[in-house]
């Protein structure tokens, strides 16, 4: 494997390659020195073209525990401003000799593109509203680590699925997992064309939430939005919010997960967040060892 | 495979049969003991995949001959190897520090095969980043030596000469089903 672009890039044995490679790194989590000499000389960027605090933070910190060299790029403050491509700014970095580009951006297949530009390995950290198969692989590791196995468990995703790379990553990693998908959403935040995803769509939350083991509740992404997709936030918050009095529809084992930011009061209330069933801050301490594994599987080797 | 006709199959030599390797894990288990006082404060750390099940004999050994229990454990090396960049990523295996810890204790690391030393400086590396122990001890079943490092062994099985086209391949009952050391490749007639 030499980029890591779409969830879609793994198939079963590779993708459980990457939770058990994970599951080592995240021993190491526990120590008291916390580095690996793997990576030493070999150099990273983090290429961000679109805010975000966890996803670099969390790259970033894998990298540094497994010893590369880091490179923090966002695009305020860089060249871009003045109007420089990504096509520029790949060949910039194709001369400094780059291993590794971890790269988000607001174009759907921009990762993509950049890899034929670029020698190194590609991480798409997400782009637009196409995938972010990092983000997938936390929640597959962190289902994995509280209920057990993959393969027969009810995920649901639930809320603005439309504008989620995260839903489209989720959905194509868990069916090669062996998850049952199901997207809930109001109509208008449903995607044309659904029908061919590897996932059954409902309307009607409390329907869904008795059969589930995981629920993901998505944010609502206003910044995404051109018109109105519902008529108030509130309306959504009654129809698709995660409250009490629904957490008490889900099985007893269930987990309630969040890939953040997340608005509390809109898709999740703020007592389900900070519930213990709520497994939001361990979903980010995941994150770190499995985008570890990923660094190392894919700069590791030759 | 099948075998071609006229192809001359490469010639594999038992070196140590099962009977031999008992003996000899036996005799490294007293040599542990002599060595360490009767193992105070001693530590197996196997390194995976053949150093595991040896290490975890050798602590049955030594349960058997003083009633002493040797707190086992794995040292898993891959993220520490010098030759990464060689091959394409390998799989991490897991690395497991017994309750209680390195620190202040005399490790003695367990492998299958010494050969290049490579794998030990690994492991020395590796060791460093969980603890300090007291001292640092090296068993081996067998030393085939062609060292490329300063490294030897506190106690070998078995020193076997080889040439560098050979292949010495240990093979234990919970790992390939059957107790064997067999050398490969000889060219020798």
């Amino acid at each position: 494997m030499k980029h890591l672009l779409s969830a879609a890039d793994l198939d079963l044995d590779a993708a459980t390659l990457v939770l058990d490679t994970a599951t080592e790194m995240a021993a190491m989590a526990s120590r008291e020195v916390k580095k690996l000499p793997t990576l030493r000389g070999r150099t990273v960027v983090n290429l961000f073209y679109e805010d975000s605090t966890r996803t670099r933070i969390s790259f970033e910190t894998a990298a540094k525990r497994l010893s590369a060299d880091v490179i923090n790029f966002s695009a305020k403050g860089s060249s871009v401003e003045k109007g420089e491509s990504l096509k520029d700014t790949a060949l910039t970095l194709q001369a400094m000799g780059i291993d590794g580009v971890v790269i988000r951006h607001p174009a759907s297949g921009a990762p993509n593109t950049l890899s034929q530009w670029v020698d190194g390995s590609i991480l798409n950290a997400g782009d637009g509203t196409h995938e972010h198969p990092t983000q997938a692989l936390l929640d597959a590791y962190t289902m994995r680590s509280r209920l057990g196995q993959l393969k027969g468990l009810r995920v649901a995703i639930v809320g603005d699925v439309l504008h989620s790379r995260v839903a489209r990553s989720n959905v194509l990693l868990l069916r090669t997992l062996g998850a049952e998908v199901t997207l809930v959403g109001p109509p208008t935040l449903v995607p044309v064309g659904v029908e061919d995803w590897p996932a059954t769509v409902s309307y009607d939350l409390d329907s869904v939430l008795p059969g589930t083991d995981a629920v993901m509740m998505l944010r609502v992404q206003r910044e995404r939005m051109g018109q109105a997709y519902f008529p108030s936030a509130r309306e959504y918050s009654r129809r698709y919010g995660l409250d009490n009095r629904r957490v008490k529809l889900l099985p007893e084992h269930a987990i309630i997960m969040h890939p953040g930011p997340m608005i509390r009061g809109m898709e999740i209330a703020p007592e389900v967040a900070d519930s213990p069933r709520s497994t939001i801050v361990e979903q980010v301490a995941n994150g770190v060892s499995v985008r570890m594994a990923c660094l190392y599987l894919l700069l590791g080797g030759k | 495979m099948p075998e071609m006709p006229g192809s001359e199959a490469p010639a594999v030599k038992e070196i140590l049969s099962a009977a031999d390797i008992a003996r000899i894990v036996d005799r490294v288990a007293h040599q542990i003991l002599e060595k360490t006082s009767g193992a105070r404060d001693a530590v197996l750390l196997g390194i995976p995949t053949r150093g595991t099940p040896l290490a975890r004999r050798l602590a049955g050994r030594i349960r058997a001959f003083e009633g002493t229990d040797v707190p086992q454990g794995v040292l898993d090396i891959t993220l520490y190897r010098d030759d990464l960049r060689t091959r394409s990523a390998r799989p991490v295996g897991p690395t497991s520090v017994p309750p209680g810890g390195i620190d202040g204790k005399r490790v003695i690391l367990v492998d299958d095969v010494l050969f290049s030393g490579r794998t030990v400086r690994a492991a020395l590396d590796a060791l460093s980043d969980l603890g300090r122990p007291s001292h640092v001890q090296l068993a081996v079943l067998v030393d085939r030596g062609h060292r490329e490092l300063p490294i030897r062994a506190d106690y070998v099985g078995k020193n076997i000469p080889t040439s560098l086209s050979e292949s010495v391949r240990v093979l234990f009952s919970e790992t390939d089903g059957t107790d064997a050391v067999l050398l490969t490749g000889s060219t020798a007639k």
